[in-house]
Formats: C-alpha cells, structure tokens, sequence
C-alpha cells in the first residue's frame, strides 16, 4: 500500500512539476500576479510530493520488498541497513529518484528563503526548474520507474553490487547529486535571466551562495569517489581518468571558473556575459555527466542501442536542455549590457585568465572523454584516451593557473599595480623555491618533477595567506589590533585563502606521489618487506563471517627499524550471492603518509601474492579537497552572500526608511 | 567459425564482468632484469586494457590484462625496443591498445583542441579589452545634467 502511494506521489509530483513550469511564466508575461505566485506553493507540494516517494521506495528497500524489481535486482535480506538504504541510490531508477528530490530540495529552498528576490526573478527561476523537473519524472515514470513490480516475488534479492557496499560510496552519490543538480538552480536563475532580459550585480549575489553549495558538494562528492577507488579497488590509485569520473569533473572545472566569474560580476559588474554562459554550461556538464554515468553509453556506442527508449530519452533531454538555452543565449545575451572596464592588469583580468584556463581544461576533459565516442560513431575507429593524453594536456594547463593564484589574491579590483602583486607574492615564491632545491639536494631517488610540485603548492599555500596576512598585518600594532583586524576581514577573503591552501595542500600529495614506493611479491608468513621508511611482515591469516560474506584477513605488523608501529588488517572478501571476491586493503595513516596492502592468491606452501605501497603524503590529496570545501563554507557564511541576504537587506531598508523619511524632491 | 568467436567473445566478457581472484601485476609476473621490469612496467602503463574502462593494463585485473603482460614482457626478453613492443601490440589491436592515442589525422582535432580553445579564448578576451578601452564613457544626457546641477545647487543633504 506504501508502495502504491508513493507511486501515485511520484505522478502527482509530475502534475504539479506541469504547472509550475508553465503558469509562473504565463503570469509574469501577462503580469497575473495570481499565476505568478503559485510558483512558490507548487515548488514546495513538488518537494514534499517527491520526499513522500522517496521514503516510500526508502521503506521498501529497508524491509525488503522483493516485489519491487529495484528491491529484487539489488537488495538482500541480510544485508546491513546502511547498505539497505545505500541501496535505495545504487541502481539506476533509484538513483533518478534522489536525483529529482535533490532538485526538488533545491526548488524549495529558493521558494522559502528568497523571499527578498524580485517575484519575477523568483517565479522564473522556478519555472525552469520545473521544466527541468519535469523532464526527470518523465523520464523516471516512462522508462525506469523505480515502482514496478513483479509477481511472484521472489523469496530473496540479488544484493548489491559488493564494490557498492562501502561506507563510502554510500554517501558518494548523494554528495555528487547535490553537487550535480545544485548547478540547476545557477541554470535557471541564468535562464530567468535570459526570459526578462534584466541581469545587474544583485542577480549575481543571489546565485553566488548557490553556486557555492554546488562547488562544496561536487568538490566532496568527487573526493570521497577519489577516496573510495583509493581504498576499494585494490591498486592504489586514486585518479584513472576513468569517463565517469571525468564526468564529475567537467561541471567542477566549469563550476569553479563560475564561482570566480560571478565575483567579478559582483563586484565589478564585468563578465556579466560570460558568466551567463558558464552558468548554463556548468548544468549542461552536470545533466551531461548524470547521464553518461547512467546511460553506459561510455562503455560502448552499442549499448546506448541496447535499450533503445531509454537512450532516445535521453538525448531528447540532453538535447532540449543544452541546446535550448544556448539558443536563448545566444538570442538575448547582445542585447544585455555590459558596463563595466578594467585595466589589463587588475584583479578582473586575472580571474578573467583564470576562466580561461579553467575553461580549456574543461574543453579538453571534454573532448578526450567524448571523442573516442564521436569518432567511433563517425569512421568506425576505435582509440582510447586515458591518462598519458590528460596528463600531458592538463599539466601546461594547471601550472599556470596555480602560478596566477595567489597573484590574482594580491591585485587590486580595476587597476592593478603588477609589479607591487609580483612583490607581495615573492614571499611565498621564495619558499617554494626553496622547499624544491631543498627536496632535490636531500632526496635521494625521487623525480625532479615531484620536488617541482612540492615547490608549487608550498608557493600556492604561503601565497593564499599573503593577501590576508597582509590586510592583518600593522607595523607596532599589538597582537589585539592584528586579532580584531583578523576578525574583521570579510569572511569571504578568507574563504579565498583557505580554499587555494586546500588545493596546495591536494597538489602537494599529488607530487609526493613520484616518492612512493611499491613492492609486489609472494609473501611468506613472517618475512619482513621493507617499505621506505617502514617494514611490513604477515603474521598470521584467519577467517571470519560477515553478515553477507565471509573473508581472509591477513593479519600484519609494520614496524620501524624493529619497534612496533602499527597493525592493520588487510582482507579478501567473499559475497556467495552474487559469487564474486573483493579485496579490502590495508591502510594505516601514518603522519600524512599511507601504508597501503592489497593481497591476491594464496599458495599451497602458505605464502601469498601481495602488493604493499608506501605512499607519502597521500592524505593530504583528500585532506586538501576537504579544506577547499571548507573554504566554501567559510565563504558562504561572508554576510553579504546568505541565502536570503535580500530579505533581511528589504526589512532593514523599510526599518531605515521609516525612521528617516527621504527628503521631498 | 562464429561460433568460436562467439565462445571467445563470451569468455572475454566474462573474465571482464566476473573479477577473479586475478589481480594487477602478480608476483610471477615480474621479471628477474630490473632494467627490463622497470621498461616493461612503463609500456603496460600506457596500454589500454582491452575490455575495461580506460584502464592500463598495468592496473587491470582482467585476465586479459594479464596476458598482454606477459606478452610485453616476452617481447622485451627478446631483446626488442619498446617502439617495438608497442608496434607489435598495434599492429595486432589497433590504436584501441594505446592510452595516449597517436596524433594523426583522425586525431588532429583532440590534440589540437586545448591550444585552439586557449588561442580562441585569448583572442576574445584581448579584443574585448582592446573594445571596452576604446569606447569612452557615453556622455550624460541632458535630464541627468540637470539633476546633478540641481543636486550641486541644493543645500539639501541626499
């Protein structure tokens, strides 16, 4: 019965999703207040419609309908309630759901907390997010709908895919959706926009906080996915270029030069043009990696064939989405104006640049993911691109834009002095320069390039600081001025500062990479392989039962020059349902460093196959991303940028005007 | 003959869909010549697992994986150069085997894209510089001269 509601909850979130994309903007065009404001109402029943579905296709999961095919197909008894309701997510229609509540969570919020927007700007917006809506539930109720069943049920389900029962990837989804679809409410304030042909300063702050929530999710979303292939899949790597993940990448790359654009149109009202685009463009990337994650078109021209409405689908999406805006912007964005001018050294101009390159790198992620595809398609040919191409067109790409970070910190907005930016960052280059003659003179067997990137991001995390360090900074000032004038800097400047150290900190795990060390070799119990710094020895190996599996654990001690420094547990996992084997690695953190084992056969004479690495600093790859993210969370709590800044800013100006009433003309 | 093809397809796709307890490169795998492993180990980073996701051999766990190792490997104790050894696997896969695909006239558009992007980008970006600086700022009109004379006569605070 729960099942049949949310079901028909589900339908009904279609009817209202109809009318909200189509009476708000009737109402706006004919200037019928009335029609106007069902926006608001319809934005919040869709949300509170699609959260009913969701529960109910949640509860299904938990007490394991197996009618549900959905339930059926990935779904077992014993398996874990954490996984039950990671589950509800790890499947394709499922996961369509999440995608359309998120959306629907999104349309809310702006709904309740932009009360101070324009009611035009407002109900326009969440007309297009009911478009967007719209074409979701279509596309959930016509051709995966997570409500179907099937009869006879059977007796027990199928489980989860193993690789997906992981904390992590429990919770990766979720973070990418919000990300992903954080990016629509940006789209369609962008397209709003477009629709009135009224786009000033103030229309960028209202979406900034947006666009920041996208950027914190995505940057999360895309380092737990990092994080969790790190640890899951067995080798070691945290980065295959892999399309999917790719796929994550794109909107973040696009999202970031926005996040930077729309600060230039903030302050300066400059890029206005541009940062309409890359908002649209970013929402294009993100419907662009939702779908190429799900339609596994990427694995192969051919399966797209394979479920053919599935696939028509969603190029008609993709198609109306993408293309249609850019029509829209390419007809109204030449009669919007642009004002503003900027020297060409000034702080605009080096975000301006940085876009550029963001962009390129974005463009060239884009093409070596899609390429093999369109060629295939085209001449029959099949190439691959992975990461020797990436690695080789994205470096020459990245090393700038790092260099040009804590520069485009230290410039003046308008025009810029770039000797004295040059001067202000000589600090920080000084240091990196001297970590990377340091690292080369003292390191024995490690790559120039390693010390080179060590180099880099030492200048990148002094130079994010420079800029605030040198606001606090006041010559015979006591430590209680520098606190207060600390305390006092827009929160925003240090949302800046914090989020480039957060790269630096991700680049410098990314360079000490060329120090690790791995050994593969057949171990016998007791024998001691050194590891860099550290030696690893199997002790012993037992057995233990899992709710869902059973497993090997190889029972290991790492020790440094004799004396006991940790033990960690590396093990091979058994799921019998789905008869397939996983390795869970060993990881111990030690300082920033990781030790990491995977292990493989076992042989007759108790001796088994195993891959052990040393990975220096390899934490701080993922650590860096969350400092980014928190960067963005510092940012978004800069006064000027709350959600809803305009209502309170409305209240106190009808306070102000009461008090003072304005002088007769 | 399709169906050997066909039995062979289907093994192949179930070595890729069914992980066995096969793994990246397996201790028996590694040969005894340092030089040798070292040269080979960088060939297999490059080439593609043939029936994985942009995977290099050097990762993959397929069974597959495993046998174009052992392949490179053969090829290099034969004392042949890595041009060689990759030639070879070319000439029997096809540029599909190459992670970083061979810039030809097929992909002139890949490897060219990122420079064409930033040389377009830089164009726009320098000409719209060059416009906005030339453009002076439109002079008033003659409404707003009159306020700002009116707001300079006042004594009246805004």
């Amino acid at each position: 019965m729960i099942i049949e509601t949310g079901h028909y909850a589900l339908a009904l979130a279609l009817a209202v999703a109809l009318l909200q994309s189509i009476l708000p903007l009737w109402g706006t065009r004919t200037g019928d207040s009335a029609l106007t404001s069902i926006a608001v109402p319809a934005a919040i029943t869709q949300f509170l419609l699609l959260g009913y579905a969701f529960a109910a296709l949640t509860y299904a999961h938990v007490v394991s309908d197996f009618s549900l095919v959905t339930v059926a197909e990935n779904s077992l008894t014993t398996k874990p309630l954490i996984y039950k309701i990671a589950g509800v997510w790890g499947n394709h229609e499922g996961s369509m759901l999440l995608w359309v509540l998120i959306l629907a969570v999104f349309g809310a919020a702006v709904a309740i907390f932009e009360r101070g927007m324009s009611n035009e700007l407002r109900a326009n917006t969440l007309a297009v997010q009911g478009w967007i809506s719209l074409a979701f539930l279509c596309f959930i109720l016509f051709t995966s709908d997570p409500f179907l069943r099937r009869f006879p049920a059977p007796f027990e389900g199928q489980d989860l895919n193993p690789l997906l029962q992981d904390p992590g990837l429990a919770i990766h989804p979720p973070l990418l959706y919000v990300g992903y679809v954080g990016s629509s409410i940006v789209f369609s304030f962008a397209v709003a926009a477009l629709i009135s042909g009224r786009l000033d300063a103030a229309w960028a702050r209202y979406v900034r906080p947006w666009i920041l929530i996208a950027w914190i999710f995505l940057t999360l979303g895309i380092a737990m996915g990092s994080y969790w292939a790190y640890y899951t899949l067995g080798w070691g790597g945290f980065w295959f270029w892999d399309p999917v993940e790719n796929a994550s990448l794109m909107p973040w790359l696009a999202g970031t030069a926005l996040l930077h654009s729309a600060a230039v149109m903030e302050k300066r009202e400059a890029l206005k043009i541009w940062t309409l685009l890359l908002a649209i463009l970013t929402f294009s990337l993100s419907l662009l990696g939702t779908f190429l994650v799900r339609s596994g078109v990427l694995t192969s021209v051919h399966s797209f064939a394979s479920d053919p409405a599935r696939g028509v689908f969603i190029l008609v999406i993709l198609s109306v989405f993408i293309g249609g805006p850019l029509a829209l912007y390419a007809w109204r964005a030449p009669s919007l104006s642009q004002r503003s001018v900027f020297a060409p050294f000034s702080r605009e101009s080096t975000l301006a640049v940085n876009n550029l390159l963001l962009t390129t790198c974005c463009a060239t992620v884009l093409t070596g993911t899609l390429y093999p595809l369109a060629l295939e398609a085209l001449t029959g040919d099949k190439i691959s691109v992975g990461a020797p191409f990436f690695n080789l067109t994205l470096g020459p790409l990245v090393v700038p834009i790092v260099l040009l970070m804590p520069l485009g910190q230290s410039i003046a907005w308008k025009r810029g002095d770039l000797l004295g930016a040059a001067q202000r960052v000589t600090v920080a280059a000084l240091g990196g320069l001297v970590v990377s003659i340091l690292l080369v003179a003292t390191v024995r067997g490690g790559s120039v390039f390693a010390a080179a990137g060590l180099g880099l991001a030492v200048y990148l995390i002094v130079g994010a600081f420079t800029d605030v360090a040198s606001r606090i900074w006041a010559r015979g000032q006591g430590g209680r001025v520098m606190l207060a004038r600390a305390v006092g800097l827009p929160r925003s400047a240090w949302g800046t500062a914090i989020a480039h150290a957060g790269l630096g900190l991700t680049l410098m795990g990314l360079a000490a990479t060329g120090w690790g060390v791995e050994r593969i070799a057949t171990v016998k119990l007791g024998q001691r392989i050194d590891l860099g710094p550290y030696q690893a020895t199997i002790e012993n190996f037992r057995s233990r039962q899992g709710p869902n599996y059973s497993e090997l654990i190889g029972h290991t001690v790492i020790s440094q020059g004799g004396a006991y420094v940790a033990a960690v547990d590396p093990a091979k996992r058994s799921f019998p349902t789905r008869q397939t084997t996983v390795t869970e690695a060993g990881i111990v953190t030690l300082s920033f460093g990781q030790i990491y084992i995977s292990l493989g056969d076992r042989h007759a004479d108790g001796s088994i196959d195993a891959r052990l690495f040393w990975k220096p600093l390899v934490t701080s790859i993922w650590i860096g991303a969350v400092i980014m993210a928190f960067g963005g969370i510092v940012s978004l709590s800069d006064r000027r940028l709350r959600i809803g800044f305009a209502r309170r800013a409305a209240r106190l100006r009808v306070a102000d005007s009461g008090a003072a009433p304005e002088p007769a003309e | 003959m399709t169906w050997l093809r066909r039995i062979l397809l289907l093994s192949i796709v179930l070595a890729s869909v069914a992980p066995s307890l096969a793994r990246a490169v397996q201790p028996d795998e590694i040969l005894t010549n340092p030089k040798l492993e070292a040269r080979a180990r960088a060939i297999s980073a490059g080439l593609r697992c043939l029936v994985c996701q942009n995977q290099s051999i050097d990762d993959s766990k397929a069974e597959l994986a495993r046998d174009l190792r052992l392949l490179v490997r053969e090829r290099l104790k034969l004392g042949e150069s890595d041009e060689q050894v990759r030639d070879f696997l070319v000439k029997r896969y096809g540029n599909f085997i190459l992670l970083k695909p061979p810039l030809d006239l097929e992909t002139a558009l890949l490897w060219g894209m990122p420079a064409f992007v930033l040389a377009a980008g830089a164009i726009a970006l320098l000409f719209g510089l060059r416009r906005q600086q030339s453009t002076p700022a439109a002079p008033l009109s003659q409404a707003e001269r009159d306020r700002l004379a009116a707001v300079f006569d006042s004594d009246t605070p805004l």
